[in-house]
């Protein structure tokens, strides 16, 4: 297995692992625009819990979603490790909200586990599949469902 | 040439042609005027002329077999033999409208169907009929050798004219086949508009030793007789002027006498010691023609200046820029204005002493930020003279369709506006330009019953005012019938029969949805585009509408439009925390609720009068889920808005905070639409604020309330 991802370089993936609650996830790094610490977001109307809001990046509108709550972890409470994630994701680009940062992985495509499968929704819709390394579990997020479908058909 | 490069240079033609189109349309409406000198005249057959060679090598059959028609009639007026009076103008300006209605077609790779402008062709075309005979085969040439100087006798015969022998001598330099011209390429060219003998000099060839295999040695005299105009041959060295020693000359010059010889050459020297011309042109000079201009006889003289447009193109100071470019730049600037303001606001919550070098340069910084975007935003300006020529058109489509006869007059056209806004403008002006023909200027019999010239007068004008565009639509018409509207708007229930409604509120009637005075819908204005539609557009692009009219006399529509889409002025308020901004251009007037002015409505609905007028009260707040439990409105502030429909409500906020101009951000590029959100903004604090859209804000409540709906007041 790690045979193969050594010998040819162009499978081996690079992630940024985050952590969620007590939970750590990870997202491609190519995907990854910048990482923030937290700013105070402005409230949107009507919008879901796990939408905390607008930033401003460098005068772009930037909405911050919520992971934990998106993922049903509960509410983050934000604190000075807290940070922003900026990713784009197809035209769009949005910040998710974590506690924190750990670490930048690189590893082989290969290596990738299809999602175990147990009865969760979380499981179900927003990880597209799992690493193991060294011991610990790392679900990499499907970003395309993080954010509301409702929110960009909304008219 | 790959399919790419062509389709460039097919963009480049069209862009060209639009230029050309408007200078035509800006030619032709000048000779309507009666206020156009030859260059004008000129100017106009040159724009149909480089159409019509454009479309030409692009194989726009229609497009050329048009626009030769209509270049025919041209020359006519432009060579005397037609006179630009009124009946001769009519159909030109039809035809130009024909002529921007194929190029249009041919962009787009449409077809137009012959038949629905054979009519205005055969207008044109029997404008060149002289006495019942078409001199197509005279027409089709240029007359470029004959000059006017206002020397007698010098009327040239007709069949001479259409045949010319050219003499051109043709010394290329070195710089021609370093360019990868080829003289033997230009001859074979020249062979083929008539009968040629060429005559080849080589004496200057050196011996073999002593040349140089770069260097040009031969030079060539020909003579041609053809039937191409001077435009022609000339055209064949278009692309080595400036490489070689040329002299055309021809045959078709008048006998002149040695004291006007000698004075033409003074003249001609004097002409090529302009920079631009560095091919001797011994036919035309170009600089003395337009000096003597002026002795020539005004729209009557036949002016060879067409060399003049081939070489010396008018001074260029525009580039393109690709309209992407611009945005990128002005959103970069947005950023560094938003940046600097909250610089400044460190600096100043950081207390550094008044007199600090920090506090000056960030002054300096702050007013550069200013120029700097005011500049940029001055990239997007455009004059909103294309939008006015376009109506010029409408106005004669309209009159022709009608009956009528209208002069559209227009002022202002150099004022600058965003260019969305000058798009976005496009489609309600035409509406009430329509309007204005249709239903304000009467026919020509009742004008001239009433006592006024049968001719109708549509006045369109823009002028800056206070940071903002005012745009009037005015006619001398009858102005608006208003027992016709008052009886219109009962009959279709839209207000009651006993209601008292000053002159301003019948006027402002016809703003209502669903409202059409005509009688009998027209064609042309009924077309169930209401008032209503151009009111809501206009206060879409953040501007406002008002009418006044005196019967008899005429009316007057006025707009007031920002005069740029990426700043907004609102009215910063607080929400339960936050800031929100209200568009400047909704409000009303701002109000301190007392307590004898709440009622309840209903189970939750709360109106407030305001001058014995219910109007509904929406907590802004609740409304938004900002909070869960309705304001106390005696101890907030009740804002009077009015929707694009004419509605009234009051939006109840906490506090106000001030007005200010915010640069709009979208919310839709990284999120979507928010119910009763607008956009969004950034506050000099760095946060994000939002915008409201008052109009969903207040749909979501209330349902128009006839009686409110009908409380103008204060539009405009």
């Amino acid at each position: 297995m790690e045979n193969t991802g050594l010998s040819a370089v162009g499978i081996n993936r690079e992630f940024v692992s985050f952590h969620v609650g007590t939970q750590e996830f990870c997202i491609d790094i190519m995907g990854v625009r910048e990482i923030r610490g937290w700013t105070l977001a402005t409230p949107l109307p009507h919008a879901p819990a796990y939408v905390r809001g607008v930033i401003n990046l460098r005068g772009a509108v930037l909405p911050i979603v919520d992971l934990a709550m998106r993922f049903g972890l509960g509410l983050t409470e934000p604190t000075p490790r807290s940070v922003i994630i900026v990713v784009q994701v197809h035209q769009q680009v949005i910040g998710l909200l974590v506690d924190a940062v750990s670490d930048i992985l690189t590893v082989p495509e290969a290596s990738m586990q299809p999602t175990p499968d147990i009865a969760s929704d979380l499981a179900k819709t927003f990880v597209k599949g799992v690493y193991a390394v060294d011991g610990r579990m790392i679900s990499i997020v499907a970003l395309d469902c993080v954010l509301p479908v409702s929110a960009k058909a909304a008219a | 040439m790959t399919v790419d490069t062509m389709a460039a240079i097919r963009q480049t033609f069209f862009q060209e042609c639009e230029e050309q189109l408007s200078e035509m349309e800006v030619g032709l409406l000048a000779m309507d005027e009666g206020a156009a000198d030859s260059e004008t005249v000129n100017a106009v057959f040159r724009a149909v002329h480089s159409i019509k060679g454009g479309a030409g090598a692009f194989k726009l059959a229609a497009l050329v077999q048009f626009a030769h028609t209509f270049e025919t009639a041209l020359d006519h007026v432009r060579s005397g033999k037609l006179a630009p009076t009124a009946e001769v103008m009519k159909p030109m300006l039809r035809a130009a409208d024909v002529l921007s209605d194929l190029v249009e077609a041919s962009r787009d790779g449409k077809e137009i169907d012959e038949s629905s402008y054979e009519g205005v062709a055969e207008e044109v075309r029997a404008l060149t009929l002289v006495d019942g005979e078409e001199e197509v085969e005279e027409v089709i040439d240029f007359q470029p050798a004959v000059i006017d100087f206002g020397l007698p006798d010098i009327a040239p015969e007709p069949a001479s004219a259409s045949r010319h022998d050219y003499r051109i001598k043709f010394a290329p330099r070195s710089e021609l086949y370093a360019n990868a011209n080829e003289a033997a390429l230009i001859i074979r060219e020249l062979a083929r508009l008539g009968t040629i003998e060429v005559e080849c000099h080589t004496d200057a060839v050196p011996d073999l030793d002593a040349i140089d295999p770069a260097g040009a040695y031969l030079s060539w005299d020909i003579k041609l007789s053809s039937e191409s105009p001077i435009e022609a041959v000339r055209e064949i060295f278009e692309f080595v002027e400036g490489e070689a020693e040329l002299s055309i000359e021809t045959d078709g010059q008048p006998e002149v006498s040695d004291a006007d010889i000698a004075a033409l050459l003074a003249r001609a020297l004097s002409g090529t010691e302009e920079p631009a011309m560095s091919t001797t042109d011994s036919v035309v000079p170009e600089t003395p023609l337009n000096t003597s201009t002026a002795e020539v006889s005004a729209a009557a003289s036949p002016i060879a200046e067409v060399p003049k447009a081939a070489a010396v193109p008018a001074a260029q100071t525009t580039i393109r820029v690709e309209f992407d470019r611009v945005d990128r730049l002005i959103n970069l600037v947005g950023e560094l204005v938003i940046n600097q303001a909250m610089l400044s606001q460190r600096v100043l919550e950081a207390n550094f002493a008044g007199s600090s070098s920090v506090i000056i340069g960030l002054e300096e910084l702050e007013q550069l930020t200013r120029e700097i975007q005011e500049s940029v935003m001055a990239i997007r300006a455009q004059p909103v003279k294309p939008l006015f020529q376009r109506m010029s058109r409408i106005v004669r489509e309209v009159a022709d369709a009608t009956g009528k006869e209208v002069r559209l007059k227009t002022d202002g056209e150099a004022t600058e506006v965003d260019k969305t806004v000058v798009e976005r403008l496009a489609d309600p002006l035409t509406h009430m330009i329509r309007n204005a023909v249709d239903h304000g200027i009467e026919s020509p019999e009742a004008r001239v019953a009433a006592g006024k010239p049968a001719e109708g007068n549509v006045r369109l004008s823009a002028a800056h005012r206070s940071g903002r565009i005012v745009i009037e639509i005015s006619d001398d018409g009858a102005g608006i019938d208003r027992p016709k509207v008052r009886a219109s708007a009962i009959k279709k229930g839209l207000i009651s029969p006993d209601a008292q409604l000053s002159d301003s509120d019948i006027d402002n009637l016809l703003f209502l949805p669903g409202f059409s005075t005509a009688a009998t819908i027209s064609s042309i204005s009924g077309r169930g585009v209401g008032m209503d539609v151009v009111k809501r557009s206009i206060q879409a692009l953040g501007g406002r509408i008002s009418i006044s009219s005196r019967p008899g006399q005429g009316s007057t529509f006025s707009m007031s439009l920002p005069l740029t889409l990426a700043v907004l002025d609102g009215m910063a308020v607080s929400v339960a925390g936050q800031t929100l901004v209200v568009p400047l251009t909704a409000i009303v007037e701002t109000l301190k609720p007392k307590k004898g002015e709440l009622h309840g409505l209903g189970a939750e609905g709360r109106v407030m009068a305001i001058r014995n007028t219910f109007v509904p009260l929406i907590d802004v707040g609740t409304q938004l889920g900002f909070r869960d439990t309705p304001a106390d409105p005696e101890r907030s502030v009740a804002i009077l808005v009015e929707t694009g429909g004419g509605a009234r409500n009051a939006l109840l906020v906490d506090s106000i905070q001030d007005q200010r101009q915010v640069v709009i951000k979208s919310l839709e590029t990284n999120y979507g639409a928010v119910a009763g959100i607008a956009a969004a903004t950034i506050l000099g604090d760095g946060r994000v604020a939002l915008i409201l859209d008052v109009d969903a804000l207040v749909s979501g409540t209330f349902e128009d309330h006839l009686g409110e709906s009908l409380r103008f007041g204060t539009v405009g």
